[in-house]
């Protein structure tokens, strides 16, 4: 299982808690993840990036282990904490405010 | 018993604002969906309880909620608007070419017969239909196919396809609006598309009266008199009646004709509304005063509605999507404003009170009257 640590809003939007947990088939890569995410939670897709797997959205972040993953590969294995649950997969959205 | 049901949105959320008939004590029901842009909410008029959403976010891109029992409950239905074929480009503000990309969702008209149909126009604009509940979109492209959207350029607000107008006397036609593109027509169910702008003058594009280029911000109709139509354009306030192939302007007396929305009487077809701003560069009311301007003629001749509205100090603006009337018995008329108020009257706009004082920003608003 992986962990995965919504936006406060897209919490709302999917109707869960501070954390999922998803079921990864195959090799646990930043693609793989995110796509279990949106097959687990329909409401997620184009809300994280693109239709069909589509870019990241500008204002999101992907980290792990205290590394942005945001600009690795879709295809970039997820640090093994990560795959093996002790540490969160985070989606991080923009500071707003001023 | 008769009731009213205002359908808020805004910049943090939506509201559901209910009364009775007599529309003096107001149950407001919200933050739905909060910290979220609500660009507009819409029921359907075949079926009261169905109501659509437009839930939008510089982070998360655009949601589109429906409600199955009038906005006690909500679910998310489809979000993904794909164009038709190959988008191509439209004009950046800057004259250049701009690949077509979806931004959001300004405004959802369902249909008038069926629920599960609904119409969305976008940014930036295109014409979307979906016949399964907003669960799946596509995209109207005979409209922006039809030949000058490589020339349509945006609006300071953006590209947007704001206004859907189906003629209840006549199926197949239906009328749209752009920023700023202009206004179009369809007569064969949206297969094939005309500007609809002869009689338009807008001084800030090259050819004042070219056949697309102009800011529409507004077009409202009277279900009983389908060939006339009322504009407030970015400047001047216009009217056809012979469904948009010509236009004359009916600004007259109000003391500016800029201003976003338009809106007509339920049951006086010559009894129309506007909201004068001071101007494109300052989006407030003139003096410092909010006013409603009536015209029972139709247009050129207008007279303030001011009787509980605020005469002092008052900077806020109204959208273009953010008045609306009911069909009750005296009229009720509706708007909201940037500073977060929701006025109401109940007497076809003789006098106002605010229902609410404190909202976020309001984008749109409107009513359903339920029987």
């Amino acid at each position: 299982m992986i962990r995965v640590v919504l936006p406060f809003h897209l919490r709302n939007l999917a109707r869960v808690g501070d954390e999922v947990e998803i079921e990864v088939s195959g090799p646990p890569t930043l693609q793989a993840v995110l796509d279990a995410l949106e097959a687990e939670y329909p409401v997620l897709r184009g809300t994280i990036r693109g239709h069909n797997g589509g870019r990241r959205r500008p204002f999101l972040r992907f980290f792990a282990c205290e590394q942005d993953l945001s600009h690795e590969p879709t295809d970039t294995p997820l640090p093994e904490p990560v795959v093996r649950g002790v540490e969160p997969f985070l989606i991080v959205g923009a500071t707003a405010g001023g | 018993m008769s009731g009213v049901r205002l359908l808020v949105g805004t910049r943090k959320g939506g509201f559901v604002l209910s009364s009775d008939g007599k529309r003096k004590k107001w149950k407001v029901s919200g933050p739905h969906f909060a910290g979220w842009e609500i660009y507009h909410l819409k029921g359907s008029p075949a079926d009261p309880d169905r109501i659509y959403g437009s839930q939008s976010s510089g982070w998360f891109g655009q949601v589109t909620q429906r409600s199955n029992d009038g906005g006690e409950t909500w679910e998310a239905v489809g979000n993904e608007f794909p164009y038709d074929g190959v988008p191509g480009t439209h004009q950046w503000y800057d004259g250049t070419a701009h690949p077509w990309e979806f931004k959001r969702v300004w405004h959802l008209e369902p249909s008038l017969d069926d629920p599960d149909t609904v119409y969305a126009g976008i940014e930036d604009a295109a014409l979307f239909r979906s016949k399964d509940g907003g669960r799946s979109w596509q995209e109207v492209s005979g409209l922006r196919k039809h030949g000058s959207g490589p020339h349509w350029s945006p609006g300071a607000g953006g590209m947007c396809l704001h206004t859907i107008i189906q003629d209840a006397a006549n199926p197949k036609r239906m009328f749209v609006a752009i920023s700023a593109a202009g206004a179009f027509r369809t007569d064969d169910g949206g297969a094939t598309w005309q500007p609809i702008n002869r009689g338009l003058r807008s001084q800030h594009i090259p050819d004042p009266a070219a056949e697309v280029g102009h800011c529409v911000h507004r077009i409202a109709q009277h279900r009983a008199r389908p060939n006339t139509l009322f504009m407030q354009k970015h400047w001047d306030v216009m009217r056809s009646d012979d469904g948009g192939d010509n236009w004359r302007e009916v600004s007259g007396n109000l003391p500016t004709d800029f201003g976003f929305p338009i809106d007509v009487h339920a049951h006086e077809p010559e009894t129309i509304y506007v909201v004068p701003i001071k101007s494109d560069s300052e989006h407030f009311p003139p003096e410092g005063k909010l006013r409603v301007y009536r015209s029972r003629s139709g247009g050129d001749e207008w007279e303030p509605l001011t009787r509980g509205l605020p005469q002092t100090d008052c900077y806020v603006n109204v959208l273009r999507d953010a008045m609306t009337v009911d069909t009750l018995d005296p009229c009720g008329i509706y708007f909201g404003t940037t500073g977060g108020q929701v006025y109401g009257s109940a007497d076809g706009g003789d006098s106002w009170t605010a229902i609410v004082h404190d909202l976020p920003a309001v984008l749109s608003v409107e009513v359903q009257t339920l029987a």
